[in-house]
């Protein structure tokens, strides 16, 4: 099977201080993989330097590369607004713009060139069903987004993602700001996405990275300490690192 | 010491009352004592009808036309440049030493005396590049004052738009200028329209940048090259020049009444518009 996205000796610095260590990593289509790790370890760094939002910042320098279906992402011929259509991301807040429901899904296609109504009523249709959110919001599309609740405006945003068609989608712990109702929603709506999409979830959560990934990756202070099937890294990790975190000696 | 605090609470209460009191009072007062000399005289004839006599008799018409189109146009000058300019200060510059000029500059114009740009306006615009008295002679020199506070507004409300907003656009593959034009200004859109506000009341409220460079005829403008006279302008020199004081009067509960209006109805639009986007 072909890599989606491999990253190669990748590193990455803000200004002096080196946030991503030789970072080499080789992600399968249709796969949910979860970085886990303690805070400030460089997973979220890795998870934005995927779809180059890290470019936002201007001190931030990198080396190496991120391949994406055979490209480098960090190639100076890429494209980055198209780049961003095909590897969309999800925060851990939820961003709903100050918009009716319709207008935020449609807000993506709108900007990459699709007018004609219909197909833009068909793909925000499409949308808030491939987000689990079509039943609870398809009498009110044209009500404030921001009237939602937590669990349905995160719901939201990753419609608004789907409404672009990427392939690739980026979650940076998406439930953690959710209610445990909410976010057994989101996990299961991964489970459903995974069938068409290849994502990649950053997690402080090891039981839902248990529960929702394939492969898991360990962050600890930039590098990437172990990578590996979820099943075999959680039951019977190689590095002693791992093991520690795992097992809550530090987090 | 239990006995001091509570006093000085009560006391500090009181006080504070008592200064809002005095503000809402003193407006109160103007707008009332205007209003009572004013209103009399007020009466559709003298709304519709052209001053005679220069303006010892008749009505204010052109005035209200006059006062009206300058506003709108000065409005429409300041407005886009005010905007562009606070979302360049703000999208797309770090703080720096060019920022810091650009921002003392803004200060400093906003303290300038009026009848400084009057003055400007006339030795620049009118005499200079011969724009000669006219609308848009008066409508620069009032966009140049009205620019500082439209600069200022817009810039705060850009700023208090959250970033989330922005990643959340970017990452959904636009650009740049397309986040701003599509998420940012329209979330920073009450906090624009409250400067453009302001920016309306002063306007329309202006004497002296207006009197150096509108000319002051008592026509009805038509063409923006025409020269005319504000009620401002109207009400001032009916009033120093002892042609009608009655009439100053009511010249003076109209443009009150205008500037009532024209906040409420831009109130009652925001809130609307706020209504329809926000929770």
């Amino acid at each position: 099977m072909d890599l989606k996205v491999k990253a190669q000796q990748f590193n990455l610095y803000y200004g002096n201080f080196q946030a991503l260590k030789e970072i080499n990593m080789e992600i399968f289509p249709k796969t949910v993989t979860a970085l886990i790790g303690p805070s400030g370890c460089g997973k979220s760094t890795f998870l934005r330097s995927l779809n180059r939002m890290n470019d936002l910042i201007d001190t931030v320098r990198i080396e190496g590369r991120i391949i994406l279906d055979g490209n480098n992402v960090y190639d100076p011929k890429t494209d980055v607004v198209a780049l961003r259509k095909k590897v969309g991301m999800v925060f851990q807040k939820p961003n709903p713009f100050p918009m009716s429901i319709y207008d935020n899904i449609a807000y993506g296609p709108r900007v990459h060139g699709i007018k004609d109504k219909l197909r833009l009523n068909e793909l925000v249709e499409r949308s808030l069903i491939g987000a689990a959110l079509w039943d609870e919001v398809k009498d009110r599309l044209q009500s404030p987004a921001l009237r939602l609740s937590g669990g349905q405006q995160q719901r939201l945003c990753i419609a608004r993602l789907l409404a672009v068609e990427p392939e690739v989608l980026l979650m940076d712990e998406p439930a953690s700001a959710l209610d445990p109702i909410s976010t057994g929603k989101i996990e299961d709506l991964i489970g459903e996405l995974k069938k068409n999409y290849t994502i990649i979830i950053v997690t402080h959560n090891m039981q839902q990275a248990a529960r929702i990934s394939d492969h898991l990756g360990f962050f600890l202070l930039g590098s990437l300490v172990e990578y590996g099937l979820t099943e075999k890294v959680m039951t019977n990790p190689e590095r002693k690192e791992t093991e520690d975190y795992l097992t809550g000696r530090f987090g | 010491m239990r006995r001091i605090t509570k006093y000085t609470q009560g006391l500090a209460f009181v006080l504070l009352w008592v200064t809002a009191l005095i503000t809402i009072g003193f407006l109160l007062l103007i707008v009332f004592f205007i209003l009572k000399e004013g209103l009399p005289s007020v009466n559709w004839e003298f709304l519709t009808a052209y001053p005679r006599r220069m303006g010892r008799e008749g009505g204010i018409f052109p005035t209200i036309i006059a006062s009206l189109y300058l506003t709108l146009a000065s409005l429409v000058i300041a407005t886009p440049i005010g905007i562009g300019a606070a979302i360049y200060l703000t999208e797309y510059t770090r703080e720096g030493a060019g920022t810091k000029i650009i921002r003392f500059a803004t200060e400093i114009l906003a303290g300038v005396p009026s009848i400084i740009f009057g003055l400007f306006g006339f030795a620049f615009l009118v005499t200079f590049l011969k724009l000669g008295f006219s609308i848009l002679s008066g409508a620069i020199t009032l966009a140049l004052m009205l620019l500082p506070t439209i600069i200022r507004t817009a810039e705060e409300a850009i700023k208090s738009v959250p970033n989330s907003y922005r990643e959340g656009s970017l990452a959904l593959g636009a650009t740049k200028w397309v986040t701003i034009a599509k998420v940012v200004i329209p979330a920073a859109l009450p906090g624009i329209v409250t400067g453009i506000i302001l920016g309306v009341g002063r306007a329309i409220g202006e004497t002296a940048a207006v009197w150096l460079t509108v000319g002051g005829a008592l026509r009805l403008p038509i063409s923006i090259m025409d020269s005319a006279r504000p009620m401002t302008l109207h009400l001032y020199t009916l009033a120093a020049e002892g042609l009608s004081l009655p009439r100053a009067y009511a010249t003076a509960s109209i443009l009150i009444i205008c500037i009532w209006i024209i906040n409420t109805v831009a109130n009652l639009l925001m809130a609307r518009f706020s209504l329809k986007l926000r929770a």
